[in-house]
């Protein structure tokens, strides 16, 4: 049979303040009797020798504790308190009971609160206990923090290149209106959410012939002159898509009222027949329209749906010059033909 | 090597020698002028090519311009992270000598795959010590005795340093202290925003 024989120890207070220079004893009255020195440097302006425990720091955990006796009971397991003046730093901490009189060696750390702490009290590396990892944990907030420097600053300069990119793979380069892709995408987005929406395709009429005789330069002009009237007859949050060629399709973000479409394509119209000059030369176009909303359909189909406001622009070219027809409508030049 | 290695010598040059040169250094070494990337890794190639470009541009020997490389990784004020990050290894500068031995670790800790040198020190006594720096590229030995020679200056330390050349795979660096504080050191306070 063994006997285990505790052994005693006893400390000197110089050896006691350098192991745990936040640690403090309190007597048995509860009053602080011993104070190391990095603790004692919280709080340069008090003595804090002689201050009762429990007036200096108030305890979140365990609660309730309110005299030396619930303190005592407390010995062992974990403290989580803070200061009652300011500044209100938070603490942890761990009491033992000391043999004798009853008194208790309490230890305290700053916890994850080190990194302000050091700040607030201007501490230095001194001030820890070489095992203590204060120090550590310091350091490695600081190279977090660099890395994470380093890092931030390569991903704002990837997302600019993205958004570049994007733009660009979204732009039609001749007008800078929206491209087939960018228009998938919106297509898709709306179907996905449910949004309602209205598609107007509009094809130019004459454009060959503006090519034909004044050349690649007069056309190019024109479509960059009549993307931009397209933008202008149109809100931040439309669509303005070049399809190719002299085909341009408008999205109309929440708009499906069939007289306010009417009124746009009645103005839209007008504002192409209007000669552009290229030079001195004048280049006569126009163009017709055919329009659908998502209300037309129960299901949303971005393909039939385009498929159906390509009919109905080719029913408005049937019809005759500057005409718009909404999809389901019989083409007629009466009705909406307002322009002469 | 790292990109965080590779991308401490293109600033070295670009803020010591000018953005021309760096252009030609870069031109030279068939390097993309926009540089690296910190955090990516590049081939080791690219590193020597780079450094054998700056050392003809600028007529300069290897040997210097790493030494060069390495105090100026201390005390560019553009970088003070990695002065006070050496700072966090002691309150003087025999306590940060003896914190060498870590670096190799704690660089590890903030950045895994950084590859910095083994440094091993041996205290000979009577304010001597010789440090073993060991990484397969040679050449962090010159870069190690600017750093210390910029981090004795930061802590008001009067040393002397001489690079004896490699011992198997290690290059050694002999360190005299002859004043520990001979000079007054910068300010190191372990918060941040402390004032």
């Amino acid at each position: 049979m063994t006997v285990h024989i505790t052994p005693k120890i006893t400390l000197s207070l110089p050896s006691l303040a350098a192991l745990m220079p936040m640690g403090l004893v309190v007597g048995p009255t509860g009053h602080i009797v011993q104070i190391g020195p990095t603790l004692a440097k919280l709080r340069p302006e008090r003595d804090l020798l002689g201050q009762r425990f429990l007036e200096l720091f108030e305890l979140k955990r365990p609660r309730h504790v309110v005299n030396m006796g619930h303190l005592k009971a407390a010995a062992g397991a974990p403290l989580s308190l803070r200061f009652r003046d300011n500044p209100r730093s938070e603490l942890k901490g761990l009491a033992v009971a000391l043999e004798g009189e009853g008194g208790l060696l309490v230890n305290l750390s700053f916890g994850i609160a080190a990194v302000e702490a050091v700040g607030t009290y201007q501490l230095s590396s001194s001030d820890f206990p070489a095992t203590d990892l204060t120090v550590e944990m310091l350091y490695l907030v600081e190279a977090n923090a660099a890395v994470h420097a380093v890092s931030q600053d390569l991903l704002s300069r990837l997302d600019s290149a993205k958004v570049a990119a994007q733009e660009q793979a979204f732009t039609d380069t001749l007008t800078g209106l929206r491209n087939r892709r960018a228009m998938d995408m919106v297509l898709g987005r709306y179907a996905r959410r449910r949004d309602s929406f209205a598609l107007m395709h509009l094809d130019l009429d004459h454009f060959k012939a503006v090519n034909d005789t004044l050349g690649h330069a007069a056309g190019d002009h024109v479509l960059q002159e009549v993307a931009k009237i397209l933008v202008e007859e149109t809100r931040a949050e439309d669509t303005v898509v070049r399809l190719g060629g002299d085909e341009f399709l408008m999205i109309f973000h929440n708009l499906t009222r069939p007289d306010q479409l009417t009124r746009i394509a009645e103005r839209l119209l007008e504002r192409l027949e209007a000669p552009i000059m290229f030079g001195t030369d004048p280049c006569a176009i126009s163009g017709s329209i055919g329009i659908t909303t998502s209300d037309t359909y129960t299901d949303i189909d971005a393909d039939k749906m385009l498929h159906d406001v390509d009919m109905a622009l080719y029913a408005s070219k049937h019809a005759g010059r500057a005409q718009h027809t909404f999809v389901g409508e019989p083409a007629t030049s009466e009705g909406h033909d307002t322009v002469h | 090597m790292h990109g965080l290695i590779n991308r401490s010598i293109q600033c070295f040059l670009r803020d010591t020698y000018g953005a021309e040169a760096w252009t030609q250094i870069a031109q030279l070494s068939g390097t993309d002028e926009a540089g690296f990337e910190a955090m990516l890794l590049y081939d080791d190639a690219a590193t020597g090519a780079v450094l054998d470009a700056a050392a003809k541009h600028l007529e300069k020997p290897h040997d210097m311009l790493l030494e060069d490389l390495g105090t100026y990784l201390v005390s560019n004020p553009q970088i003070e992270a990695v002065r006070r990050l050496l700072r966090f290894g002691g309150a003087s500068f025999v306590d940060f000598l003896h914190s060498l031995d870590e670096l190799h670790d704690r660089a590890r800790l903030a950045v895994p795959d950084l590859d910095m040198p083994a440094l091993e020190m041996r205290d000979h006594g009577g304010g001597a010590w010789s440090i073993a720096v060991t990484h397969p590229h040679p050449g962090f030995g010159h870069v190690m005795v600017g750093v210390l020679r910029a981090m004795a200056d930061d802590y008001g330390a009067l040393v002397l340093l001489d690079h004896q050349g490699r011992v198997d795979k290690a290059e050694i660096i002999r360190v005299e202290l002859l004043e520990a504080s001979f000079a007054e050191g910068r300010d190191f306070h372990l918060g941040l925003r402390a004032s």
